[in-house]
């Protein structure tokens, strides 16, 4: 199977590989796929004070294709609001790789995956905010 | 690492796909391509002549390396051919009185294939499982014979992960029983002793391009005492016994002579050789990196394959990783499908393990430098591809992968 060349350079150099402490409130997880299935991604995102994502890092198994995925979108997410980063589509990244028919779901996890550490952070900051609204109700 | 030395890369160690042609194969060849171009069935002159009795030379040679009578090796297109013909054609053949037949569940796709054809003719087929070593139970297969079964069907050496099946023992039930046994020998001729006799086989399947032969050729052996009969797939001439209609290719036929005649003469200093090789590799490997499993029983192997699962990195990332290396990651049929190996599978390999097999294949020409060379390569490269793992950082964190709800997708 022929690869692009943007595909291979990040397959063998792929960007942002590590992991965030998942503890920090700053820091959003996600998680997704399943090991039987051949592909688990985890994205996690650093969120700053301005809402802005600063950092993201990323871990893979599965084939080329999923590694240069979750590579790729820790570099687009960089620098975007959540909303924006929330934004990204599964296209645009097959697209950006060339992404060959039987590879498309690569990118489908991809997506999946941002969308998934954008709602654990969300999910961290909700109940907090619910807790400091209620005395201003009260 | 990036220069091969005085190494050619990428290192060819896909023995079970395809061999290279021996240059003796090649040089038996040659004269009947251009010189002796003869057609063997040709009765009216020398060309004729000549050109038949090279043919009958070469089937006494394939007919050696099995000891069986030379009037029992009929020439086909290749192993999947004669799997096609022994399986289809005994079943169809004895139709009126028997209607079942018995295979196994790791067995090739045109062997597999060929019986789901049989089902849907009518016929009952069994589908036998294998132990987690890859060798079929004996007492299942026992249990399975009625008196409708016509044929069983088990492969010598399976192409994925090397296992040697119990042939004898297989053919002295089949025989008892007064049941036709027929194996896909394509992985295991000229590597394997056998002897259609002393194992009671009465169809054998042989390639040519998997014993360093010429490819598009292969032969099957059709037992004559006591006879077996089949119903052939083709229409046409009636040539090799009225089996398998067609103008026999010449120098295919002696090529596959040549390379049964060389593999029989050679098969003690090759084996030697080649399990020397293997053990190199085997232990290279699992000395450098941990969490490698061998697939298939480790002593009932042909030791030029070795199937191996790098736990916690994916097979296909891997084969993208180690490009100096042509291997695969199980047979070369499904290797552009993303499932995993149904055989791996078969031997109840999980699935994550399974998505994580590479099979290494080894053969007369593989060099102590290039196994050396590989072992470097893949310490390299599975340690990345581990230190981009998520599987492998819980593995380390100590947290147990099959405790997470997993969304299958």
């Amino acid at each position: 199977m022929a690869y692009s060349e943007k595909l291979i350079d990040h397959y063998e150099n792929p960007r942002n590989v590590g992991s965030l402490d998942k503890g920090d409130a700053d820091v959003g997880t996600g998680l997704v796929g399943a090991p039987a299935c051949g592909d688990v991604m985890k994205l996690q995102i650093k969120v700053g004070a301005d809402g802005i994502i600063e950092d993201a890092k990323f871990k893979t198994f599965g084939c080329g294709s999923a590694i240069a995925s979750s590579s790729l979108v820790t570099e687009w997410v960089k620098g975007k609001t959540l909303d924006e980063a929330g934004a990204i589509r599964n296209t645009e990244i097959a697209e950006h790789l060339a992404l060959p028919p039987v590879k498309i779901h690569c990118s489908v996890l991809a997506e999946d995956a941002i969308k998934a550490a954008i709602a654990d952070y969300r999910a961290k900051h909700a109940p907090a905010e619910d807790a400091s609204a209620e005395p201003q109700v009260a | 690492m990036t220069e091969g030395g005085n190494i050619k890369l990428p290192i060819y160690l896909d023995y079970q796909a395809t061999t290279p042609m021996d240059k003796r194969v090649l040089d038996a060849m040659m004269p009947f391509f251009t010189e002796q171009y003869g057609n063997p069935h040709s009765r009216s002159h020398s060309f004729g002549w000549e050109a038949e009795e090279a043919v009958e030379k070469a089937r006494a040679e394939v007919a050696h390396i099995i000891n069986a009578d030379p009037k029992a090796v009929i020439f086909t297109s290749g192993a999947t051919e004669s799997n096609n013909l022994a399986v289809k054609g005994v079943a169809r053949f004895y139709k009126d009185r028997k209607n079942h037949v018995i295979t196994t569940v790791t067995e090739h796709k045109c062997v597999l294939d060929s019986c789901r054809h049989l089902q849907q003719e009518g016929f009952d087929v069994t589908y036998l499982p294998v132990q987690k070593n890859g060798l079929v139970d004996l007492d299942e297969l026992r249990a399975a014979i009625t008196d409708k079964t016509v044929l069983v069907s088990i492969m010598a050496v399976n192409n994925e992960i090397g296992v040697i099946q119990p042939l004898a023992e297989i053919g002295r039930i089949c025989r008892e029983k007064k049941v036709f046994f027929h194996t896909d020998a394509a992985q295991a001729v000229g590597k394997i002793p056998l002897d259609v006799e002393a194992m009671n086989i009465d169809l054998m399947s042989i390639s040519g391009h998997k014993i360093y032969g010429p490819k598009g050729i292969g032969a099957l052996f059709v037992r004559r005492r006591p006879r077996v009969r089949i119903e052939p797939l083709f229409s046409g001439g009636g040539q090799e016994r009225g089996f398998r209609s067609g103008t026999l290719p010449a120098p295919l036929c002696v090529g596959l002579g040549a390379a049964c005649a060389i593999c029989e003469a050679d098969m003690d200093a090759d084996n030697e050789r080649i399990r020397t090789l293997s053990e190199r590799l085997y232990k290279g490997i699992t000395e450098a990196i941990p969490e490698v499993f061998l697939n298939g029983d480790p002593e009932q192997r042909y030791h030029g394959n070795l199937n191996l699962s790098f736990a916690y990195v994916e097979g296909e990332s891997l084969l993208m990783g180690i490009k100096e290396l042509a291997v695969s990651s199980g047979s070369a049929c499904t290797s552009a499908s993303l499932e995993p190996s149904y055989v791996l599978r078969a031997l109840g390999v999980e699935e994550e393990l399974a998505h994580t097999s590479i099979r290494f294949g080894i053969g007369r020409f593989t060099t102590e430098a290039e196994i050396d060379y590989a072992i470097e390569v893949l310490k390299a490269r599975v340690g990345k591809l581990r230190a981009l793992s998520p599987l492998w950082e819980m593995a380390q964190e100590g947290i147990d992968i099959k405790s997470i709800e997993w969304a299958a997708h």
